[in-house]
């Protein structure tokens, strides 16, 4: 039985990036806001001081930041014709947990989409005829422009304190910049980062290839910042623990470092932390959300009541808590009905290990950070004629070095023993002369009509709820991506005169060990009409008007970038449209 | 004692001028806003609210005193508990005198030493704010010392000795900006009360004013502008560091924290502009080396400097503005005393989150990484190397200061 507590105007389930970025939107706004949070609460100087930070085992290999299992997990599974198995250890995407979420443990890789990827079913059809999509891929266009969130790319670069190069402001080509990107209206904040000897070279090589490298957008300072809302960051220390990790001075991006002291000095803003969501409570008619249900670590169970739900939890929760809270149809893929749980997509990342003369070259691997790099984007999106390759989709691809940590940083050539002496002599050979990209090719993922999130038929988890289920799988169209993409970044290695060169294709099947990236995206994807999705462009749900879903969880299908740079956009673009719209009309704010 | 009757007799007569009770009331709108004013310029929430109460001046905190533990009266207007039976002269005595209700006289915990400096009227226009404020029913037990310093009868030497009752009296040779200033620094600033040092009955040592001292386990650092600590800040460093809590030299954390949240961020920019004009024209004491500190503990210093601390505080030193203190130029760090550089090795330290400088940086703790000779080494390093301290600390300040703070409950 719950208790009730006094109703607020707003709760938001999770407080990663985007529902830090809406509540502090929505308290600006004078709204009461409370935050419910699984788990606890995160500060730089008390959980990830300098002096355990940079701690590879405790935080790389041993998951320190990341949900336990234990705690919730959830199934997978390849096809639909297996059945599913609880994940007990993460692998290919790190769930987050606590105060601050995924944009703790980032990279801090900055990117915005093209224009595009927002209409990539139409501009693909349009060039390229609707036959030429896999019969079974169920991409489709966002219902939104790049030009519509340009304005919240904006804001989320300059809360952050992006460090950049622009290639493209306001429709002027920047030399030195990405000269795919979409038009901004002004430059990044801050200059990029400096870059380390690798990403020089391989700039060099790419630019002879008559490639346009650039610098990668940096959510890592290149110099002291202070943001809109007077929150300062430190100057980055090239230290290479960002990933997996949470940032010791004060130099990453993270909800704590650009808006929680902000959003703190609030007097109407509150959080529970510790506590977990169990569902969305819906009135009689299922039309209205009234609040959510949430348990706290003594096994309480509570009744927030609230006149507005913003569910912004890690995408696969999302899909998850709406399944349970009987909110939307949920997808079958045999009938092809409903929406909730369709469209889900991950990444397709692969990476290209290279040997140099180690007389010749020392690439200090250990001066990293986790977007330090030189880039180019000419195989992104549609940015080259896919005609003659007979797949879509594309992705960027870099010499980004992220680290030089001891543990995991051990290339060495193919033929190499797999331990003893040998293996240790090689390891100390080519840890200065070997280059292993942190992010090297970063390829989309489209969206196929067996992909998708729906709860399972078995496992369940503390509190009796069906796990959510995963059954994800690459298709053709990837693998064949990848392997294009793969070998186009490896001629750029071979220029820069390795001696041997290791490629690492991304191969099916979808492997739940192997680490790609956290981006798990769709689930409750945004669209123009009902019956193609579970939110309207303004991630406000078509059935429940009272709720709107933040996060990748609202992605048709995911681009080759890495996507905190969109998620965050969307938010506040989301908060736009509830502080200007939806509170002055509380409805639906597209008509069905 | 002569110069208290005067004043006794003075304020009876304006008594009587007043009327038998109220100088102003809380109908007087000017005269509540100026009396909110000066009770967050005086600063008398921060010892009359219980931290984290939602119950302000309903009082309960446990003062330290170096003779013993007082806890802070409810002085809501609360009539059984509070001070809303007292009369204008009552709290008028209390403020500026030292004397409770029933005569008694006060410890000098309340700071009303510096309060004297105010006028009848500051205190009236506090008195009136005060009645605008949520009475809260909460008795507390004031006095908690031990004997024989529980007899208040005690204190009639000590005002004697130590008391020079009186409001502020302007120098006409300092200019209007400098006279404010002072009033502030010396009256409901009460500034000397933590930053000058005590002889052992717990009095000023007036000839030293703004020296510098040790309280409750944190330096409070010479603060004279001309060769002291300060010589190398300019009026706008003071005055952004009393507004924001931070600047480009330092940061304020534990009690100045709490100061500068409670009090001096909320002063006007005028105000606290005065109060750096003051204290940059302020003598003190001359810096002096006095000797240079072993070679093997610098280095050792020196490494763990680099390993621990450069990440923010730079290779350098020097930091980042308003963000990371620059070491060279942090009053604490070139202190006699180390009390603070060891607390915040030790236990770390919250700045603090202000209006104006919201992201409040934390130094964290490195007790539990760092030995104590460690400690001692780093303290040193810093102390002499990008201080102008070059008084080594010893492995056994560090375990003193260690127990000592282990002990304390804030």
């Amino acid at each position: 039985m719950s208790r009730k507590l006094p109703a607020k105007d707003v709760v938001i389930v999770g407080l990663g990036w985007t529902g830090s970025i809406m509540a502090y939107e929505l308290a600006d706004a004078g709204l009461d806001v409370i935050a419910i949070e699984r788990g606890p609460w995160r500060n730089t100087a008390t959980d990830y001081p300098p002096g355990y930070a940079a701690d590879e085992l405790r935080y790389r290999i041993r998951h320190d930041l990341f949900l336990r299992p234990e705690q919730t997990t959830f199934t997978f599974r390849n096809k639909m014709n297996q059945t599913a198995l609880p994940i007990r250890s993460w692998g290919a995407f790190m769930p987050p947990n606590g105060v601050g979420g995924g944009g703790v443990h980032w990279n801090a890789e900055t990117w915005r989409f093209l224009p595009s990827d927002f209409v990539a079913r139409t501009h693909l059809v349009n060039r390229y005829g609707a036959d030429f999509l896999p019969k079974d891929m169920t991409i489709q266009d966002w219902g939104i422009t790049y030009d519509d969130l340009e304005p919240h790319y904006d804001r989320f670069e300059y809360l952050c304190g992006t460090s950049g190069q622009a290639g493209n402001v306001n429709g002027q080509i920047i030399e030195g910049g990405n000269p795919f990107e979409g038009p901004r209206s002004r430059p990044y904040p801050n200059p990029p980062q400096q870059q380390p000897f690798g990403a020089t070279l391989f700039a060099k090589a790419a630019r002879e290839l008559g490639y346009k490298p650039f610098p990668q957008p940096s959510g890592n300072m290149s110099q002291p910042y202070r943001n809109p809302l007077g929150v300062r960051l430190g100057p980055c220390t090239y230290c290479g623990f960002c990933e997996w990790f949470g940032c010791g001075n004060y130099s990453k991006a993270t909800p704590q470092t650009t808006i929680l002291p902000a959003l703190l000095r609030k007097q109407n803003f509150s959080l529970r932390d510790n506590s977990e969501v169990t569902r969305i409570n819906l009135d009689a008619s299922g039309k209205r959300a009234t609040g959510v249900t949430f348990v706290d670590t003594d096994g309480n169970e509570w009744e927030q009541p609230a006149d507005l739900v913003i569910l912004s939890a890690y995408t696969i929760f999302n899909v998850q808590l709406l399944l349970l809270s009987g909110i939307g149809e949920p997808y079958d893929p045999i009938a092809d009905t409903g929406t909730v749980g369709r469209n889900f997509t991950h990444q397709t990342i692969s990476d290209v290990t290279s040997f140099f003369d180690p007389a010749k070259f020392v690439f200090n691997p250990f001066i990293a950070s986790g977007a330090i790099g030189m880039c180019i984007d000419e195989f992104n999106g549609d940015n080259f004629d896919h005609g003659p390759h007979g797949f879509v989709g594309g992705g960027y691809m870099g010499q980004v070095q992220t680290n030089g940590r001891p543990i995991e940083t051990t290339p060495v050539p193919p033929g190499t023993p797999a331990w003893g002496a040998e293996w240790k002599k090689a390891v100390k050979e080519n840890y200065q002369s070997a280059l292993k990209p942190g992010t090297g090719v970063h390829g989309s993922m489209y969206s196929y009509r067996d992909v998708y999130v729906d709860l399972d038929p078995t496992y369940k988890d503390r509190f009796g709820r069906p796990l959510a289920r995963m059954t994800i799988d690459f298709h053709d169209n990837e693998l064949k991506q990848n392997k294009f993409l793969t070998d186009k970044f490896a001629e750029i290695f071979k220029a820069m005169g390795a001696k041997q060169i290791k490629k690492e294709y991304r191969k099916g099947p979808y492997d739940i060990t192997k680490y790609q990236t956290t981006h798990l995206c769709g689930g409750a994807i945004m669209g123009t009409v009902p019956g193609n999705s579970t939110l309207n462009r303004y991630l406000q749900s078509w059935d429940v008007p009272n709720l709107f879903v933040t996060g990748a969880s609202a992605f048709p299908q995911n681009p080759g970038y890495n996507p905190t740079g969109t998620v965050a956009a969307l938010a506040y673009w989301t908060a736009d449209a509830i502080r200007s719209k939806y509170l002055k009309n509380p409805g639906r704010l597209i008509d069905a | 004692m002569r110069r208290v009757v005067a004043i006794a007799i003075a304020a009876a007569t304006l008594c009587v001028c007043a009327g038998p009770s109220r100088g102003a009331s809380s109908q007087d709108f000017a005269a509540v806003e100026r009396g909110r004013y000066l009770t967050t310029a005086a600063d008398c929430g921060s010892c009359h609210t219980t931290p984290g109460s939602a119950h302000p001046f309903a009082g309960g905190r446990p003062i330290e005193t170096p003779f013993g533990v007082l806890a802070a009266p409810n002085i809501t207007p609360d009539r059984e508990t509070g001070i809303g039976a007292w009369t204008d002269d009552e709290f008028d005595a209390a403020v500026r005198r030292g004397r409770s209700r029933d005569g008694a006289r006060l410890y000098p915990a309340m700071p009303f030493p510096y309060y004297t400096r105010m006028s009848r009227q500051d205190v009236a226009d506090i008195r009136a704010y005060l009645d605008t404020v949520e009475p809260v029913h909460n008795a507390v037990t004031v006095n908690r010392l031990p004997f024989p310093f529980d007899l208040r009868s005690s204190m009639i030497a000590w005002d004697a000795m130590y008391f020079t009752p009186g409001e502020f009296r302007p120098d006409a040779s300092k200019s209007k900006e400098w006279n404010r200033g002072a009033y502030l620094v010396q009256g409901p600033g009460h500034c000397g009360a933590c930053h000058t040092p005590k002889t052992l009955l717990g009095s000023d040592e007036s000839s030293k004013a703004l020296h510098g001292s040790v309280l409750q386990g944190w330096t409070a650092p010479e603060i004279t502008g001309k060769q002291g600590s300060l010589r190398d800040w300019s009026v706008e460093d003071i005055a952004a560091y009393l507004k924001t809590g931070h600047n480009k030299n330092a940061a304020a954390a534990g009690l100045m924290g709490e100061v500068v949240g409670r009090s001096t961020s909320h002063l006007t920019d005028g105000d606290v502009e005065d109060i750096a004009i003051y204290l940059k024209d302020l003598s003190g004491s001359a810096p002096g080396k006095t000797a240079s500190p072993d070679k093997d503990v610098m280095n050792a210093g020196g490494a763990i400097y680099q390993d621990l601390c450069s990440a923010c505080h730079r290779g350098d030193g020097k930091g980042v503005p308003q963000m990371f203190p620059n070491l060279t130029e942090v009053a604490t760090v070139s202190a006699a005393k180390p009390d603070t550089v060891l607390r915040v090795i030790i236990q770390g330290a919250a700045s603090v989150s202000t209006e104006k400088e919201p992201t409040g940086p934390a130094m964290p703790a490195f007790g539990w990484q760092l030995d104590d000779a460690q400690i001692a080494a780093v303290a040193t390093y810093v102390r002499s190397h990008f201080g102008k301290q070059d008084s080594a600390v010893s492995a056994a300040d560090v375990g003193r200061a260690r127990s000592a703070l282990a002990a304390r409950v804030n």
